[in-house]
């Protein structure tokens, strides 16, 4: 469903991402976990065009979208859930959806969105200044499905909440699985990734070093943690 | 009982003022608050739209046409330019690459219209329904700055609810809290950047219209209101659009009664208003620190 190959993207003169490859299949759950500043937010924002990659492919079923602008990125079925939330600050929850309904929602209108998520249907008149960083974080998933997104890319979801959100967003992406949405997972909550993710990646210096189907990397969990992800 | 006729023309007064600053200000503040650019090219565009809104009547003779038509055409320029030089800017994320590029526009727009207008001033002739006075508690006051005070009013109502209201407003809006989401969420925000350019520089050109039949169209026209428009959008608030509207009334409330009643020192007025303001509320009315 999604395939990167050869992915190379800098800023300035940093040589970032070195080559980066990656294959999620559809209803897949990848988690990419990675020590801080090995270019796992690079990875997402250049699948999703805000940083164009130098060269490298970024395959979506049979188009390449290396090189597009984020809104077609976007059109075509990439949902985007950002590092830090990136909640208008002041739009209304109701607003802040509807920014990104650009048509009626088939998969997940409006109602079923406010159903999924109780806090946000509680709180549909508040700015998202008010909202607290669970609540924002449901919203910016929220915001990502309306737009019926057969891929979902989420940048460090689980930071800075509590214990008991994090578990909320596990039952949220497993609901995303069973709709068949197709999640890549950067994530250095390493609770988060193994609790999701069907395929573990672990990337290591602009490069993916590592990668098992969940049930094996378990087994090498703690050989992998010192290898790639100890400080 | 003559001071209030007296009080009430000068409150007039001072509504049509800011009705015509209104248009200049909402501008600026709107293209600051989506694209982070202090226009020095709005003087010189509120001049442009005046000097064509003149044209246009001369060859008409219609002044309601000019008033729809010469903002649309100024709107159509300032379009060209953010799609062909101002766009090209925005990666380098340099506000002196701003200053330098609106600041170029401005001489060019000047020289521009020195060139194919001259030098002589020019006025717009109205037509006859907007002429004369009407008599409010036996003074004297023109039926042209009620036309403006009314314009002023609707313009904002409508303005205003297109921002709250409509789905390119709640864009807007959006944009100008974090334009990297928006587009990562579907909307080309290259278009909506170059639409509220050309927005920000109608409204800018249809106060030049509406400011001529007043003072006349001249060349340094744009550079003594678009003083007075910064000042209203640094009171009301940086890209905060009712701020401006707020501003706009203050600014002409001080600047009609600041020349009648302090002739002389009527400019420091306004710039005494502004740094009140400024130690108050230091992001503005309206706005927020940054």
């Amino acid at each position: 469903m999604l395939r990167v190959t050869g992915l190379n993207t800098y800023y300035g003169t940093g040589h970032i991402l070195q080559g980066v490859d990656l294959e999620i299949e559809k209803g897949q759950i990848a988690a990419v976990l990675g020590r801080n500043g090995v270019g796992k937010t690079t990875t997402v924002r250049s699948i999703m065009g805000l940083v164009p990659p130098r060269s490298g492919e970024v395959w979506l079923g049979d188009t390449n979208m290396a090189g597009w602008a984020p809104y077609r990125v976007a059109r075509a079925g990439v949902a985007y859930v950002p590092e830090g939330r990136m909640i208008f600050p002041d739009l209304t929850v109701i607003d802040n959806l509807r920014v990104a309904e650009r048509r009626p929602a088939k998969i997940w209108p409006m109602e079923r969105l406010l159903e999924l998520f109780p806090a946000l249907a509680d709180r549909r008149t508040h700015k998202g200044s008010q909202l607290s960083g669970g609540e924002q974080q449901m919203l910016a998933v929220a915001r990502a499905l309306i737009t019926d997104p057969t891929v979902m890319l989420f940048d460090e979801p689980s930071q800075g909440l509590a214990p008991l959100v994090v578990r909320e967003l596990v039952g949220v992406i497993h609901r995303l699985r069973d709709e068949g949405v197709t999640v890549l997972l950067v994530e250095q909550n390493l609770k988060l990734a193994e609790a999701v993710g069907d395929i573990v990646y672990v990337m290591v210096k602009g490069r993916m070093m590592y990668r098992a189907p969940i049930a094996q990397f378990q087994l090498e969990r703690e050989a992998v943690k010192s290898k790639y992800l100890a400080l | 009982m003559d001071f209030l006729g007296f009080l009430i023309t000068q409150c007039l007064n001072a509504l049509s003022q800011a009705s015509v600053l209104l248009f200049l200000a909402c501008g600026l503040t709107l293209i600051f608050g989506i694209m982070r650019i202090i226009n020095f090219a709005h003087g010189a565009i509120f001049m442009l739209g005046a000097y064509v809104g003149h044209t246009i009547v001369v060859l008409t003779g219609q002044f309601w046409l000019a008033l729809i038509a010469a903002p649309l055409v100024v709107a159509g320029i300032g379009a060209l330019f953010e799609m062909f030089l101002l766009s090209r800017l925005y990666a380098r994320r340099d506000g002196g690459a701003y200053l330098m590029i609106t600041f170029g526009l401005a001489i060019v727009l000047s020289e521009a219209v020195r060139l194919i207008w001259g030098a002589q001033p020019k006025g717009i002739d109205l037509p006859e329904v907007l002429t004369g006075v009407v008599f409010l508690l036996d003074q004297p006051f023109p039926i042209y700055r009620l036309f403006l005070i009314g314009l002023g009013v609707s313009a904002s109502i409508a303005l205003w609810q297109f921002l709250e209201r409509t789905r390119t407003g709640l864009l807007i809006r959006a944009v100008s809290q974090n334009p990297e989401m928006v587009h990562a969420l579907g909307t080309d925000i290259r278009i909506v950047r170059t639409g509220v350019f050309a927005l920000g520089c109608g409204l800018a050109a249809f106060g030049g219209i509406l400011a001529t039949p007043l003072f006349g169209a001249y060349l340094a026209m744009g550079n003594n209101v678009v003083v007075d428009a910064f000042v209203i959008v640094i009171i009301g608030g940086m890209g905060s659009f009712l701020g401006s509207v707020i501003g706009s009334i203050m600014v002409g409330f001080v600047q009609v009664f600041g020349a009648y009643y302090f002739p002389s020192m009527a400019l420091s007025l306004l710039y005494l208003l502004m740094l009140t303001v400024l130690i108050v509320r230091p992001g503005g009315l309206l706005g927020k620190e940054e």
